[in-house]
C-alpha cells in the first residue's frame, strides 16, 4: 500500500517541465500549478540543478528581461508577494550571468566566484529541504496513526452530590418552615396629597378673600387624608404666623383669618 | 495495595477516556483523588501490564513528549485514513518545509525562516502552525521592530509519536560546494 506521506509529494506534471528551463524561472501562466508543487524560487532551481538540464550561464539575459516585464504586466491578477519572490531569483541569476561575461583582467586579484552566494544559500536551503522531507514521513498523528479515545469531553462537568441523609434533609426543612418572620415586605406610597401643596393652595386663596372656613381647604371626595393635609397645613401656617386660627365660642366652624404677613 | 490488574484497567480507563496524553504524575493525581495511593512505579507496572495485554489487539500505549496514550497500530491507520481523509490532515510543502526549519533551528524568526527558503514567509502558513499548536512565541529578537522568535511545542512532538526534540535526526550535511558548481556548470 502506497503510504500517505508518498500522496503528498505529487510529481510534477511531466519531464517537459526541463525542456522549458529558461521560462522556469519566470513562469507567468504556469505561476500557480508552480506555487502548488514547489515551495519556491529555491526548490525550482535546486529541482532544475538537479535534473542537470540547466546551465545559468546559458541564461539569455535579454529574454528574461522581456519575461520579467510581461511578468510584471501579469501581477495585477498574480500574488504578487509570491511573484516577487521569482522575480527575486530572476534578476540574481540575470546579475551573476553578467558579472560571468566580464572579462577578468590579469592585474586584479582573484575575484569571489559571482555564484558563491547563490550555491551557499542553495547548499542551506537543500539541507533544511533533505529534513523537511524526513519530517513529512514521520507517522504522523491523524494521517498514519489515530488515537484510541472514547472521548469525553465534558468530563470535568459532573454534579456534585451532597453528603445528606433524608432524615436529616427532613429535619433541616422543618426549621426553615418555621423559622419566626423576621422580615416583612414593606410598600412605599407616594403621597397623593401634599401638605406643601396645601399651604400654597390656601395661601392663594387667602390673597383673595381675607377669611376661609376650614371646611373649605378641603375637598370631600379626598377623605380623611384631605382633612389631615388640610389640618396640617393650617397648623404650620398658624405657627408661622400667616394665619390666626378663630373659632366662635358658639359655633363649632374654625376660621382661618389672614394676617397679610408674607402674603403680598 | 492496590490489586495490580485491576490498577492497569483504572489505568486503561483513564488514558481511553481522556483520549490525549497523561503524564505519569497525572495519573498519581487521579488516583489520588480516589483516595488510592499509588507510587509511581506501580503505574508504570500497570501501563506494561496493559501493553502486554494489547499486544494481541488493534491498540497500542505510545509515550511521546506530553505523556502517555493510548491508540491504534500504525498498521490499523489504512483503514480508518479514508474517515479522516479531510484537508487539513495534508499539509503543504512549504508548511512542512517551514516547521522543519523551526525543529532544526529554534527559535527562529519569520525573517530567518525566508532566508533559507529564499521566499515570503505568508502569514497563513505561521497562522496555521500556530493553529495547530506545532509552534508557538517563545519571544522577541532584541533587534528593531522586535520580530517574534517561533519554536516547535510539545504538541508538534506528540502528533509525529516523538518523546524529543533529539529524536530527530541530525541536520543533513550541505552537499560539497564543488558538486554543486559542478552541477551549475554541467548542462
Amino acid at each position: 500500500m502506497k503510504s500517505q506521506a508518498q500522496l503528498e509529494f505529487p510529481h510534477f506534471k511531466g519531464e517537459s517541465l526541463t525542456q522549458l528551463p529558461v521560462d522556469l524561472f519566470i513562469p507567468p501562466e504556469a505561476l500557480e500549478i508552480y506555487l502548488e508543487d514547489f515551495s519556491g524560487p529555491m526548490d525550482v532551481l535546486l529541482y532544475l540543478i538537479q535534473k542537470k538540464d540547466i546551465d545559468i550561464l546559458d541564461l539569455d539575459i535579454s529574454e528574461i528581461t522581456e519575461q520579467y516585464i510581461q511578468y510584471i504586466e501579469l501581477m495585477d491578477t498574480l500574488k504578487i508577494e509570491l511573484a516577487a519572490d521569482y522575480l527575486v531569483m530572476a534578476a540574481t541569476l540575470a546579475q551573476i550571468k553578467s558579472r560571468m561575461l566580464i572579462p577578468q583582467s590579469d592585474e586584479e586579484e582573484e575575484e569571489v566566484d559571482p555564484r558563491s552566494e547563490l550555491i551557499r544559500r542553495l547548499q542551506e536551503y537543500q539541507r533544511y529541504k533533505s529534513a523537511s522531507e524526513y519530517i513529512s514521513n514521520i507517522p504522523r498523528l491523524d494521517r498514519d496513526f489515530f488515537l484510541a479515545s472514547t472521548s469525553l469531553p465534558r468530563f470535568k462537568e459532573r454534579e456534585e452530590s451532597l453528603d445528606i441523609s433524608a432524615k436529616a434533609l427532613a429535619e433541616i426543612f422543618n426549621e426553615a418552615a418555621t423559622r419566626p418572620k423576621f422580615s416583612d415586605k414593606h410598600e412605599i406610597h407616594f403621597e397623593e396629597l401634599s401638605t406643601q401643596d396645601r399651604i400654597a393652595l390656601i395661601l392663594s386663596i387667602l390673597r383673595k378673600r381675607n377669611v376661609i372656613q376650614f371646611f373649605q381647604t378641603y375637598q370631600k371626595k379626598e377623605g380623611n387624608q384631605g382633612v389631615v393635609v388640610a389640618l396640617l397645613a393650617s397648623l404650620d401656617l398658624a405657627k408661622d404666623g400667616h394665619v390666626e386660627l378663630i373659632q366662635n365660642k358658639d359655633s363649632n366652624q374654625l376660621y382661618l383669618k389672614s394676617t397679610n404677613r408674607g402674603i403680598h | 495495595m492496590v490489586d495490580p490488574k485491576n490498577l492497569s484497567n483504572i489505568i486503561e480507563s483513564i488514558l481511553f477516556g481522556a483520549g490525549r496524553p497523561m503524564r505519569l504524575s497525572e495519573m498519581k493525581t487521579l488516583l489520588g483523588s480516589q483516595n488510592m495511593d499509588v507510587d509511581l512505579p506501580s503505574i508504570r507496572i500497570a501501563l506494561s501490564l496493559l501493553e502486554e495485554r494489547f499486544v494481541e489487539t488493534s491498540i497500542e500505549i505510545k509515550e511521546v513528549a506530553s505523556g502517555f496514550r493510548m491508540q491504534i497500530k500504525e498498521e490499523y491507520g489504512d483503514y480508518l485514513y479514508p474517515l479522516w481523509n479531510d484537508s487539513s490532515s495534508r499539509l503543504s510543502k512549504a508548511l512542512m518545509e517551514t516547521v522543519s526549519i523551526v525543529a532544526y533551528k529554534q527559535p527562529v524568526t519569520r525573517g530567518d525562516i525566508e532566508d533559507i527558503r529564499g521566499v515570503t514567509v505568508s502569514t497563513q502558513i505561521i497562522r496555521s502552525l500556530l493553529d495547530r499548536e506545532w509552534i508557538k512565541v517563545s519571544g522577541y529578537r532584541d533587534v528593531p521592530g522586535r520580530p517574534a522568535l517561533y519554536e516547535t511545542t510539545k504538541t508538534f512532538l506528540n502528533d509525529l509519536n516523538l518523546k524529543s526534540i533529539n529524536e530527530l535526526p541530525p541536520l543533513p550535511e550541505a552537499l560539497p560546494a564543488d558538486e554543486t558548481v559542478d552541477q551549475l556548470e554541467a548542462g
